[in-house]
């Protein structure tokens, strides 16, 4: 077989060159950027690549390695460097309240990799000493009750996969196509497996009063995050969660404690979780009166809109994620749904005109992301990717303009409208918005 | 259109009607609280009043603090710094194609700004207003906004709620179920859905502000919530 010569650069004199050029160099990466589209990098290596490549031996099968414990908590290969989360500063005024993207062009399956799950904070991660936190349970019950983490660790467990998405997952493109990358138009979400106490049994311990109709969970962060949530989900499957993907919490991720609500907007999943409050109305707090409404067209505006409806993303192609060359492709995204699980996955190469069903692989749970896979021979031609997602309640992801329909421009939040690929044949790939 | 504010979701009254109130064996975990504790952190306030702590202010005292500890932020009349929050004016911008969300233009309840004021502000030094500083910021803000006219009118636990915002009618309760319910077809078109080939009506690329490297993320862009 003889050896591949580099391809030339598909995605052209463009500031993304510019963009991945910077992150090998950040990140000492070199060549290896796989679905990063990083040529350029691989054909100024080729030289000192050689040397590893048939017929001579590769200098990691001659001497040894790092023995075991060189890393007591292992990393990513320094190949991979590249793959993290990133931020775009003009989206708000502070980095302390603020938001980071899940890298989902780098990422496959369903599992969402601690280090790397979007981070939303409103007053910076809070550090956290276990041995002095503390979960109060009060008002309308029997026995107001204080918790410690140990406390909470001798309560039945359970295991639960679910994705968290905020609410503004997208919000930057109610207008039009604005961001160039899957990772900053649909990375506000992940998934992980929690572990944890449902509240319902939290809730049987302190003993509710016929009377108590919501909660009020409480952050301990600077913010202290409220947030007003009906008695019928925490009753449901609201979790108490202590360990995400089998290893606790990580600061950013509201260590040592965290709400977990399946299937709602994150801002409800308050983290740093010290206090819940049972009364028997709302208390309308600022993250849901002045944020987390939708301004509707004629000024009125919704308030609760606690489930994220179904959506999906082409996570590969995508504008962070060219295609290498013409013939045999894999197209890769995900799919999920808040009001249960992914009943299938459409997909479209002409912009919606004609859909083929994709194939979803790996497990389809309820409320949680869905993995699905297209695969086709390109000819090089432009195409206009999308993809359908629909659940088992029958709802179908609409585009972007049947929302507009229904919402206008200024609601915000909850924009799980169709997103378009424009394939350019180079295979370049931009985001746009098609009619 | 009718938009009733205690309209219930169809799936949430599924769950409403099988909820029953949880009398399950305890399994004596943990400890009472003690009432000194819970008023330590039991700080909430709700629309109606309850949980305003005793205190009273004026905007008069309160444009004192609100300069001090608020202004470089929010600008000396809360017209807000740089992209920092602007928390007054907006009135008549919610329908318009750049809506101003302000305590006056937009919150619904008084409530809200007293807790919130308390709970989370000043940003990077919360929980640092006594109540009355924060009657006072609460009842100069009311000023700014033109729903006090009076600065000396004082704003305490007692008086508090009674005070109206003028957007308070404008939110009802989800409604997605019943008003996007065309979006539950289940079975969509998949062959000949559009009556010709597609067309592109917008480009990020063009926009062009998505972050490149470290210089360039600071590229100016509208900012979002």
């Amino acid at each position: 077989m003889s050896e591949p010569k580099p391809r030339p650069d598909p995605s052209g004199p463009t500031s993304r060159r510019s963009f991945l050029r910077t992150s090998l160099a950040l990140g000492g990466a070199v060549g290896a950027g796989v679905g990063t589209g990083a040529f350029a990098g691989r054909a100024a290596a080729a030289a000192t690549e050689a040397k590893n490549l048939p017929p001579n031996v590769p200098e990691w099968s001659q001497s040894l390695g790092d023995g075991v414990v060189s890393r007591p908590y292992g990393r990513p290969s320094k190949f991979e460097a590249d793959v993290i989360r990133r931020d775009v500063e003009w989206l708000t005024a502070s980095r302390q309240s603020s938001v980071s993207f899940t890298p989902l062009h780098q990422l496959e399956g369903i599992i969402t990799p601690n280090g790397l799950g979007f981070e939303r904070h409103h007053g910076g991660i809070a550090e956290i000493d276990p041995a002095e936190h503390r979960l109060m349970i009060h008002g309308l019950v029997e026995k107001p009750l204080m918790l410690t983490l140990e406390d909470i660790k001798r309560f039945p467990r359970v295991n639960r996969i679910a994705f968290l998405e905020c609410a503004a997952n997208s919000g930057m493109e109610w207008k039009g196509a604005q961001l160039n990358g899957c990772q900053f138009t649909h990375g506000m979400i992940h998934c992980v497996m929690y572990t944890g106490v449902p509240l319902k049994r939290l809730l049987e311990e302190a003993g509710l009063k016929t009377n108590a109709k919501w909660l009020l969970p409480e952050g301990a962060d600077a913010s202290a995050m409220t947030r007003s949530v009906p008695i019928e989900k925490a009753l449901d499957d609201a979790i108490v969660a202590y360990a995400m993907n089998g290893e606790a919490l990580y600061p950013e991720h509201g260590y040592p404690l965290r709400l977990v609500l399946p299937g709602w907007q994150g801002n409800m999943w308050v983290k740093w979780l010290r206090r819940i409050k049972v009364g028997d109305e709302p208390w309308h707090t600022r993250e849901e009166t002045s944020k987390y409404t939708a301004l509707m067209p004629d000024g009125q505006a919704r308030r609760f809109t606690w489930a994220m409806d179904a959506k999906s993303v082409i996570t590969n192609p995508s504008p962070q994620a060219p295609i290498h060359g013409k013939g045999f492709t894999v197209l890769s995204g995900l799919a999920w749904s808040g009001r249960g699980a992914i009943d299938g996955v459409d997909v479209s190469l002409d912009g919606g005109r004609n859909w083929r069903a994709a194939r979803l692989d790996g497990p389809v749970l309820d409320k949680a992301l869905t993995r699905f896979y297209y695969e086709f021979d390109w000819n090089g031609e432009p195409l206009l990717l999308q993809s359908r997602a629909r659940d088992e309640t029958g709802y179908v992801q609409p585009t972007k303009a049947a929302l507009r329909q229904h919402r206008g421009l200024n609601s915000i939040y909850h924009n799980n409208g169709i997103q378009t690929w424009h394939v350019l044949p180079t295979g370049e790939i931009e985001n746009v918005e098609v009619a | 259109m009718s938009r009733s504010r205690n309209l219930i979701p169809a799936a949430l009254s599924a769950i409403l009607f099988a909820a029953t109130p949880v009398a399950a064996e305890r399994l004596n975990i943990g400890r009472a609280a003690t009432p000194e504790e819970i008023k330590g952190w039991d700080i909430d306030v709700r629309p109606d009043g309850q949980g305003l702590p005793v205190g009273k202010g004026t905007a008069a005292l309160g444009e004192t603090i609100f300069q001090e500890r608020c202004a470089s932020c929010h600008g000396e009349f809360g017209e807000g710094a740089g992209r920092w929050p602007e928390l007054a004016g907006g009135s008549g911008t919610l329908k318009s194609e750049n809506p101003v969300k302000t305590i006056g233009s937009y919150w619904p309840y008084v409530s809200t700004v007293f807790d919130f004021v308390h709970r989370a502000m000043p940003f990077g030094a919360a929980q640092t207003l006594t109540p009355d500083e924060t009657y006072s910021v609460t009842a100069y803000l009311l000023y700014l906004n033109d729903i006090l006219k009076d600065q000396d009118f004082e704003v305490n636990e007692k008086n508090l709620a009674s005070i109206r915002l003028p957007n308070e009618k404008n939110f009802f309760m989800d409604d997605r179920e019943t008003a996007e319910k065309e979006f539950w077809t289940a079975k969509p078109c998949m062959t000949n859905c559009l009556p010709k080939e597609a067309t592109i009506t917008s480009h990020a690329r063009i926009l062009d502000v998505t972050p490149d490297k470290a210089a360039d993320s600071a590229k100016k862009a509208p900012p979002v919530q």
